[in-house]
């Protein structure tokens, strides 16, 4: 029995990293050590708590103390006062968005208060890189239990009761999927964990490898035990390095322990893990491309038949499935399907991650139960838009996604009904748009990121897009015509249709859901030349005010084109076709008269 | 070196370390438990509260008697040092003073086991400023 009376958690995920808390959690040690509390405290480095925004988080126990921001500067207050004295460091503490009150602990936090952590269970409270704490959280007992006791069939069969569906993003059922891979025969067939997550904005994937990686060992040695496979890969790109490196000492670790390599658990069983490395590439993400990278060929999609679980990697019979797919499945051998399929709505079942990120206050990783409303995850576990802001309109799905506006915000979330409403559910990105975004400016950035990734093997994706994106771009500079409104849209349906992947054919999706939803903006920008977001800098005007102008003529001078008119002592004017947004005007002004605006008084003014 | 050979090593090996992360699983619903706070502030080590508290940890272990065991500042109540305050679940807190290691046996034979209040009780002479 350890006697440690207090542990300290210290956020060690790629985000809290970042900002220092490997220092942190250094400075902790080192000043437990030097006042003698070393066998009283325990610092553990734990994975992702989720609450990224607020990072580094670091959390005290038993009393559940929720820190954050800590800086390196505050280890030794928490160590002299909370540690020693036993009194909390308030200033440190999380304070309540809407009543401004120090919350001591995470239990009261609204952002906690809605969550249902299944695939995230262990991140934020164990050491991901102890083995003996992750068995102590019951990791491996799934697999001993399907290889001892449930053997493949029925194992299959609670998969696919649980009604668990891949958490990729098309959703399909996670134990149709083994059981199709079970019934192809083969001398060898392979489980692919498919790492590789590629979305902007998503982050669910690394934070479950970092926090939990022996989830998805286990997960991933009982799918090779249902399917008949004794090999495992896990494609992960290199931009991963956490991840990466916690995964290889978690596969050692369980090497040591006899819970990967031959006869695990005294059967006949073996299985082994491998790493592959993806060199990032949004393109990846899509199986039949993923596997191709791991020959070692181009990553290119093929036609699907055949499906990878007929001939996959290296010709042979491969499943491949999601990390939050597989961090799903050691809770559903052990609580059973009945208990899984109780979360969720009626054809979504359990939990799904989603990455919050943009105009939100609590950017971070949250996992809800299906079903839930956007207005529940975006007020209630976001704490609402950023500095008081109008919500606009979240996008969700990344790139394949779409736009859910206003009046989606009482939708449940689940597969059918983001589909329904022309996004989809995605890996679980969603990025939080608010009034001061351009949505033109969102699909284009979309469109841009598409045309960077896109692979090239298919005319379609690799020219349509590049197309759209030009045209894009001459919408947002001002220089779009009605015409290019009715391109986009034909091309977006030509592409949609005529596209080898998943890749292509969802790539047009920010445009048309922008376009959908967001029509009036599209027409602002081509009639109008204007944004009212004020985001496209050659949409914006100088503009003189009439009350503040006095009329000095200084910015009349300045004026290389002549744009500026008005007599002494009156205000002036700018004449916006001629104007070619300089600037000059702006710097002479000593009166402030002259600021840049999204639009602009629309009266004839006479040439000069 | 293969230490788990068999299901019931995995079992036995998650048995012996459960207690590593013991007080992590508790401090996800600390409502439910039974929770002590020894003072442990100057006056407090002085009388002892050190061993006060290292008793409580250990003899609540001891007997698995779910419980979080956490350390506060002086309760002001020095004269009557070591001070330990007891919250059952659901109920309010009880503070008890002159908490020797003998005492504390008792808190946990009566008090916190059968709900019997023992002496030593110190009554709330105080009100807390509400915000």
């Amino acid at each position: 029995m350890s006697k440690y009376k207090m542990h300290i958690l210290v956020c060690a995920g790629t985000g809290c990293s970042s900002s220092e808390s490997n220092l942190v959690c250094e400075i902790l040690i080192d000043e437990v050590e030097r006042k003698g509390l070393g066998g009283d405290v325990q610092i553990i480095r734990t994975g992702c708590f989720g609450f990224c925004e607020k990072g580094p988080i670091v959390k005290v126990l038993p009393d559940n103390t929720f820190y954050t921001n800590v800086k390196p500067a505050d280890a030794k207050e928490i160590v002299d006062e909370h540690i020693i004295k036993g009194r909390k460091v308030y200033r440190l503490l999380y304070t309540d968005p809407e009543s401004g009150e120090h919350l001591p602990d995470s239990k009261h936090m609204g952002f906690y208060q809605k969550q249902i952590r299944v695939a995230l269970r262990n991140c934020g409270t164990i050491d991901p890189e102890n083995i003996d704490e992750a068995i102590a959280r019951d990791a491996y007992q799934a697999l001993g239990k399907v290889i001892t006791e449930m053997g493949p069939d029925v194992a299959i069969n609670e998969i696919k009761s649980s009604g668990l569906r891949g958490r990729g993003g098309a959703g399909f059922p996670t134990g149709l999927k083994w059981e199709i891979a079970r019934k192809n025969d083969a001398d060898q067939k392979y489980v692919v964990c498919n790492a590789d997550e590629g979305d902007p904005g998503a982050f669910m994937d690394r934070s479950i490898l970092e926090g939990d990686p022996h989830s998805i060992i286990e997960a991933m040695a009982i799918c090779g035990y249902c399917i008949g496979a004794s090999k495992g890969l896990v494609y992960i790109r290199a931009e991963y390095p956490l991840a990466v490196k916690r995964l290889k000492i978690a596969i050692a670790q369980a090497h040591e322990y006899g819970l990967l390599g031959d006869n695990i658990f005294g059967t006949d069983f073996s299985f082994d893990i491998s790493l592959k490395y993806g060199a990032g590439a949004f393109v990846c993400g899509e199986e039949t491309a993923l596997i191709h990278s791991m020959e070692g060929k181009r990553g290119e999609p093929t036609n699907k038949p055949p499906f990878p679980a007929q001939s996959g990697y290296l010709g042979k019979p491969t499943n491949v499935n999601n990390v939050e797919t597989f961090a799903n499945i050691p809770v559903i051998i052990l609580k059973g399907a009945e208990w899984f399929s109780s979360i969720g709505t009626e054809k979504s079942k359990g939990t799904k991650v989603f990455a919050l990120a943009g105009k939100i206050n609590n950017v971070g990783l949250i996992e809800i139960p299906m079903g839930i409303t956007l207005r529940e995850i975006i007020y209630e576990i976001g704490g609402g838009i950023k500095n008081g802001k109008k919500f606009k309109a979240v996008q969700t799905g990344g790139p394949s996604g779409g736009c859910l506006t206003e009046k989606h915000l009482d939708i449940p979330i689940d597969y059918e009904s983001l589909t329904a409403s022309g996004s989809m559910m995605g890996s679980g990105g969603m990025i939080v748009l608010d009034e001061d975004d351009c949505m033109v400016s969102v699909a284009k950035f979309y469109l841009e990121f598409i045309v960077d990734e896109s692979c090239g093997k298919c005319a379609p994706c690799r020219i349509g897009n590049k197309r759209m994106h030009e045209t894009l771009k001459r919408i947002t500079d001002g220089k779009g015509t009605q015409e290019d409104l009715d391109k986009l849209k034909n091309l977006s349906y030509v592409i949609k249709d005529t596209s080898l992947c998943g890749l292509g054919q969802t790539s047009p999706n920010p445009v048309l859901s922008t376009m959908e939803h967001f029509m009036d903006e599209y027409n602002e920008h081509v009639i109008d030349k204007k944004c009212r977001a004020g985001q496209c800098s050659n949409l914006l005007y100088y503009v003189i005010s009439e009350e503040e102008c006095i009329g000095c003529m200084a910015c009349l001078r300045a004026c290389p084109t002549h744009a500026i008119s008005g007599e002494k002592k009156e205000a002036h004017v700018i004449n916006q076709e001629i104007c070619i947004k300089c600037g000059a005007c702006m710097e002479k002004c000593k009166f402030d008269a002259i600021t840049l605006r999204s639009d602009y008084p629309r009266v004839s003014v006479p040439i000069v | 070196m293969r230490e788990i050979k068999t299901l019931a090593d995995l079992k036995k090996k998650q048995e012996e370390m459960r207690s590593r992360i013991k007080l992590r699983d508790n401090a996800e619903n600390p409502e439910s438990l039974v929770q002590v706070k020894v003072a442990m502030a100057t006056c407090g080590i002085a009388s002892g509260a050190k061993e006060v508290m290292e008793y409580f940890v250990d003899e609540l272990d001891k007997r698995s008697i779910r419980a979080i065991v956490t350390q506060t500042g002086c309760m002001g109540y020095c004269y009557a040092e070591p001070t330990v305050e007891i919250t059952l679940p659901g109920q309010d807190p009880i503070v008890f003073g002159y908490v020797t290691v003998k005492k504390a046996g008792d808190i946990i034979e009566h008090y916190i086991k059968e709900g019997e209040l023992v002496d030593g009780i110190i009554p709330q002479n105080y009100n807390t400023i509400k915000s």
